[in-house]
């Protein structure tokens, strides 16, 4: 299977779970891969967990314009290391970052692009990924001729599975290139918000819930589980919710253990947005609602008395574990 | 000033996908096409660019079959000076179709490229940033708001981060920006831009006249599955209080997510 490389994410030298996921399946397929790691400063932690997950070699590309995420940095420094090494398969995970730098590294190598596969399989010399197209309404299975494989796998989709390895670290001086666009600066949201592609519960709300203020009871509810809010398209329209918690097929598809849809009906296009979620919950005052064919667990009444319930009841439970 | 946008025709969001027999595609017989949702806001960035800065012209570009035309006419009929039609008959992957993008910018001599953040049917999220490295321009994505110095040779630009952050980017032009939705309303074809559109003569190239002509995709589809159906669930029943109970019970001893 050749020279198969995993650039892996970190944040402020906290390995992406993400990162550990794909890692986890290549060595369950018994893939010997290279791991590499764009950053600055310590990447102590983020090596041994990698080694943990059964990284055979862990290379840090290291250069203080690595230390903040950069899309022309991170993908000049990634083809300045893998210029020479005649990758067959270059693979990250499907965040935000990774979907925007891994576009240009395989561009750099004129090859194929697999962005936000669910599963992958090497077999030989070939690779195959599986993706979502048309927001989860079907999916596709993709293989690559000619050039190096290159793909993203979503968060949230394959299982971490800790490894009884040993591997080796080493750092090497990288070269980030010619910045022509940076981040001058960043403000975070002013609530502490978990991203939604990448959270384990999402608490979501439709138009029902008729108006911005009333997220808060979603809010609420999603405090007590360390869990994303989100919203459905004609939250979103009727200006309840802004435009990044848009869950759907014009927003983001998300695939969480636990998603639990407030007043919200589904629409196709919602629903290809969230069917891939492990476990789905309805709250609903229609009992016709579509949303319940689609869901494990649903409670047909009125989202203002049931989530508020449904908010005291975690919190008993929390407190008595 | 030279704006470009480059727009893709997908299927409408309604669409009911059903896969061909031969499990190679979609059916697209009954299929309604529109301009990628969030290609339209691109289109409306690159009219509302050219009012403000008072000059240039906006190009839309595509590539696809004959019936990507209309999307190439309706983006006319919104305001938009110019069209070019890469005209391909069978499935381009995304190597393939930032290549001929990447010719045409160079042929229009693009300065600012605008496109969606996604296009809603293959959803891969990468053709702008593929066409920015193939031009070695740099880019930036999920764009909400674009502003273009006096001098234009930079732009400074507010992206929608992780978890509700705001980024804001500087970037030298040439780029490619993707825009997510917010950053503008997309206005409506006017009567006499449905008109003008209808007459239009739209500039039409192939693979081998943009140089292509010998380039094949690196990516090859080899099937197409529905989703499982997922089985309708539990309906609680009960007073609200009982079955939320009953809820959180499931979800802890027999799902195991909480």
């Amino acid at each position: 299977m050749g020279n198969v490389f995993l650039i892996a994410e970190q944040k402020d030298g906290q390995v992406k779970r993400v990162s550990l996921e794909i890692l986890s399946e290549l060595t369950r397929q018994g893939v010997t891969t290279t791991t590499l790691v764009p950053g600055f400063g310590d990447m102590g932690q983020v090596a041994e967990s990698l080694v943990n997950h059964g990284a055979h070699k862990v290379v840090v590309l290291e250069h203080e314009g690595l230390k903040q995420y950069n899309t022309e940095a991170y993908a000049n420094a990634v083809f300045s290391y893998l210029s020479s090494q005649n990758p067959t398969a270059i693979i990250t995970g499907a965040t935000s970052h990774g979907k925007d730098f891994l576009p240009r590294v395989a561009a750099k190598f004129k090859a194929g692009l697999v962005a936000d596969g669910i599963s992958f399989q090497f077999s030989g010399d070939k690779v195959s990924v599986k993706k979502p197209v048309y927001a989860g309404k079907c999916s596709k299975s993709v293989e690559f001729s000619g050039g190096p494989a290159v793909f993203s796998v979503r968060p949230n989709v394959l299982p971490t599975q800790a490894a009884n390895k040993s591997g080796s670290v080493e750092k090497v001086t990288a070269d980030p290139g010619n910045v022509k666009a940076k981040i001058v600066s960043s403000v975070a949201s002013q609530v502490k918000k978990v991203e939604l592609t990448e959270a384990d519960i999402i608490i979501s709300g439709g138009r029902s819930l008729k108006s911005a203020d009333n997220f808060k009871i979603l809010a609420d509810c999603a405090a007590t589980l360390g869990a994303a809010v989100g919203a459905s398209r004609a939250a979103v329209d009727a200006g309840y919710a802004p435009h990044d918690m848009q869950v759907g097929q014009t927003g983001k598809t998300v695939s969480p253990k636990l998603y639990i849809a407030c007043g919200i009906s589904g629409a196709i296009q919602h629903l290809a947005g969230m069917r891939t979620s492990k476990v789905i919950v309805a709250i609903n005052k229609d009992p016709e609602a579509p949303i319940f064919q689609k869901s494990d667990y649903g409670i047909v009444g009125d989202l203002f008395e049931v989530v508020p319930l449904l908010t005291e009841e975690l919190k008993r439970l929390k407190s008595q574990s | 000033m030279n704006i470009i946008v480059l727009i893709k025709q997908v299927p409408d969001t309604e669409t009911k996908v059903r896969i061909t027999s031969d499990k190679k595609g979609i059916e697209t017989n009954d299929i309604k096409w529109i301009i990628n949702p969030y290609d339209e806001f691109a289109i409306e960035e690159g009219l509302k660019t050219k009012e403000k800065l008072k000059e240039g012209t906006v190009t839309v570009v595509t590539v696809g079959p004959d019936r990507t035309v209309e999307a190439l006419r309706t983006a006319v009929a919104m305001g938009a000076d110019n069209a070019v039609h890469v005209k391909v008959d069978g499935m381009l992957d995304t190597y393939l179709v930032s290549r001929a993008l990447a010719e045409v910018c160079k042929k229009e001599n693009g300065h600012i490229i605008f496109t969606g953040k996604q296009a809603i049917d293959d959803d891969q999220a990468a053709t702008f940033s593929y066409v920015a490295e193939l031009l070695n321009y740099p880019s930036a994505t999920v764009v909400v708001k674009c502003d273009i110095s006096a001098d234009k040779t930079k732009a400074t630009l507010e992206q929608e981060g992780d978890g509700g952050a705001k980024n804001i980017i500087e970037t030298a032009l040439p780029a490619v920006i993707g825009v997510n939705k917010g950053i503008n309303t997309p206005r409506y074809a006017s009567l006499p831009g449905i008109m003008k559109a209808k007459k239009k003569e739209i500039k039409t190239y192939t693979l081998n006249d943009l140089g292509l002509g010998s380039e094949t995709n690196k990516t090859v589809e080899m099937d197409y599955q529905l989703p499982p159906e997922r089985a309708a669930g539990k309906k609680l029943s009960g007073d609200i209080p009982a079955q939320v109970k009953e809820l959180v019970r499931l979800l802890r001893e027999e799902a195991k997510v909480v």
